[in-house]
């Protein structure tokens, strides 16, 4: 009779999140910054197509890193999660809170019980009906959920991108200055960006019920 | 949080995923018994678009009646399906108003799902299919024929399409009206409609159908100056939905009012309104 090898849990969970991590390692990173209007949400990405970053709801927006079919499936869960809640209750109801601790629960869940963790990090924002009711959710491939204040950055490297921002980011920047500080921070010192091959999007608070808008970055640095 | 396998995800359909769910879809569920036939239930009337140069013009009256009485006097039976479209309805009132929220909430859920949003036909085929889901209800007097109108964004054109009861789906060339005053309303377009109508003269047009089947249904509601209660008037061009505000509402209806004033009393119903719309 054959036994299977006895794995220490914390082994499993180690190997389990050091694979999460080296997926998610390779993607090219994003920020998420709070300006004078709301939350502009800047990601590297070459693709024209395949988008980093899109609507929730009227006032939240979904980032993802990793692995794009992943992250895709997440978005999809989310708009869906939130267009029930706003049908079954009120727009007003639907809240980025909720919704980043119904993608910690699925993230956590699948981190445990599936053969493999998603190898994504995801970021909720909301914007406030005054810049105090902004909120950002950045949700680990393990649940783990932070909520970050003014700023926060995911995917490769985001620890250095993020102790970059944290020099560079000051209250009341307009949206301009926003994206012109996202995209030095996601170059760094030793590498060029081209406008190119930004995505930019913000949730406006001045862009009625909708605040989601695509923006161009290169218009927008011109 | 809901999470389907890829064989059985519903794409982008709010309504199948509602049905997914459990949560019955409210506008094809089925009403038990027949006491509906009975009910009075609030109805909506009269409502009209018609096309000019570079888009369409959609306005509806603001009256809703249960058999007759007046239920309410400031309902919008006419509003944005999303920035390119909209939806005027007639019939009975909150199956229709469910209906109109449904879809709505179809149209952004697509195109937040897919990142792209319906092309204008693929709009009118949702709502032929909503009210054809209404069905068994429309067969126990609570049917809602709505018109849908848009921007066609990639043919650069205004489109409208009525519907019947059974979800049957109309394109229609210029005009299109709908309701228990539809025939007067109609009759005023018909007779001063052309092709190519600026914008202004298509407004006039409009506001001077609701006019005359006002004054010639009961049921449909005419400018209330007294509480400031006037129809709701939008037009839907390149730019999307314009929606006329009260004070514009109300010099229009002054004009159309001197207008009436100067020339011989109105007969009733379809008489001299003809084409000199002010």
């Amino acid at each position: 009779m054959s036994m299977p090898f006895y794995v220490a849990p914390e082994q499993m969970m180690k190997d389990r999140a050091d694979y999460a991590r080296k997926g998610i390692a390779r993607g090219r990173a994003l920020v998420a910054l709070r300006y004078s209007e709301g939350v502009a949400i800047v990601a590297e990405n070459a693709s024209e197509t395949l988008r980093k970053v899109s609507e929730i709801y009227d006032r939240i927006a979904f980032a993802g890193v990793g692995k794009y079919n992943e992250f895709d499936q997440l978005r999809v869960a989310g708009v869906r999660a939130a267009d029930l809640k706003g049908f079954q209750y009120s727009r007003d109801d639907v809240d980025a809170r909720s919704l980043a601790n119904s993608y910690a629960q699925m993230l956590g869940n699948i981190f445990t019980h599936e053969m493999k963790p998603m190898e994504v990090e995801i970021l909720v924002a909301e914007v406030g009906h005054d810049p105090a009711g902004d909120q950002m959710f950045h949700i680990l491939y393990d649940g783990t959920v932070v909520d970050e204040r003014d700023y926060a950055a995911i995917g490769g490297d985001a620890e250095a991108i993020r102790s970059r921002l944290a020099e560079g980011w000051s209250e009341g920047l307009d949206l301009a200055a926003a994206v012109q500080l996202g995209l030095s921070v996601l170059a760094g010192d030793d590498r060029e960006i081209s406008p190119g091959d930004l995505e930019v999007a913000e949730l406006s608070r001045g862009n009625g019920r909708r605040c989601f808008q695509r923006v161009d970055a290169a218009t927008v640095l011109a | 949080m809901p999470f389907f396998e890829p064989s059985d995800d519903p794409g982008s359909n709010f309504p199948e995923l509602l049905r997914r769910l459990g949560l019955a879809d409210p506008v094809s569920s089925t009403a038990s018994g027949d006491a509906s036939s009975t009910l009075s239930v609030p109805h909506a009337t009269t409502c009209v678009a018609l096309r000019y140069d570079g888009g369409v013009v959609m306005a509806g009256d603001r009256r809703a009646t249960s058999g007759n009485i007046i239920s309410h006097r400031t309902m919008e039976k006419v509003v944005p399906a999303d920035r390119h479209s909209g939806v005027a309805i007639a019939g009975a009132a909150g199956a229709a108003m469910e209906m109109v929220r449904l879809f709505q909430l179809q149209l952004e859920h697509y195109e937040k799902v897919e990142g792209s949003s319906l092309s204008l036909e693929g709009k009118a085929n949702q709502l032929s299919m909503m009210v054809r889901g209404n069905l068994q209800q429309a067969m126990m007097g609570m049917v809602v024929v709505p018109i849908f109108a848009g921007y066609d964004r990639r043919r650069e054109i205004g489109r409208l399409w009525d519907f019947d009861a059974t979800g049957g789906r109309y394109e229609e060339k210029d005009f299109v009206a709908t309701g228990s005053g539809s025939l007067h309303a109609g009759t005023v377009i018909k007779v001063g409609f052309r092709t190519a109508l600026s914008r202004d003269e298509a407004l006039d047009l409009a506001l001077r159908s609701l006019w005359e089947a006002a004054d010639a249904d009961s049921a449909t509601g005419g400018p209330d100056l007294r509480r400031g209660i006037f129809p709701v008037v939008a037009s839907i061009d390149a730019d999307g939905w314009t929606q006329l505000d009260d004070d514009e509402l109300a010099d229009r209806y002054t004009r159309i009012i001197d207008g009436l004033a100067d020339a011989a009393p109105p007969e009733p119903a379809t008489a001299d309104s003809g084409g000199d719309a002010s």
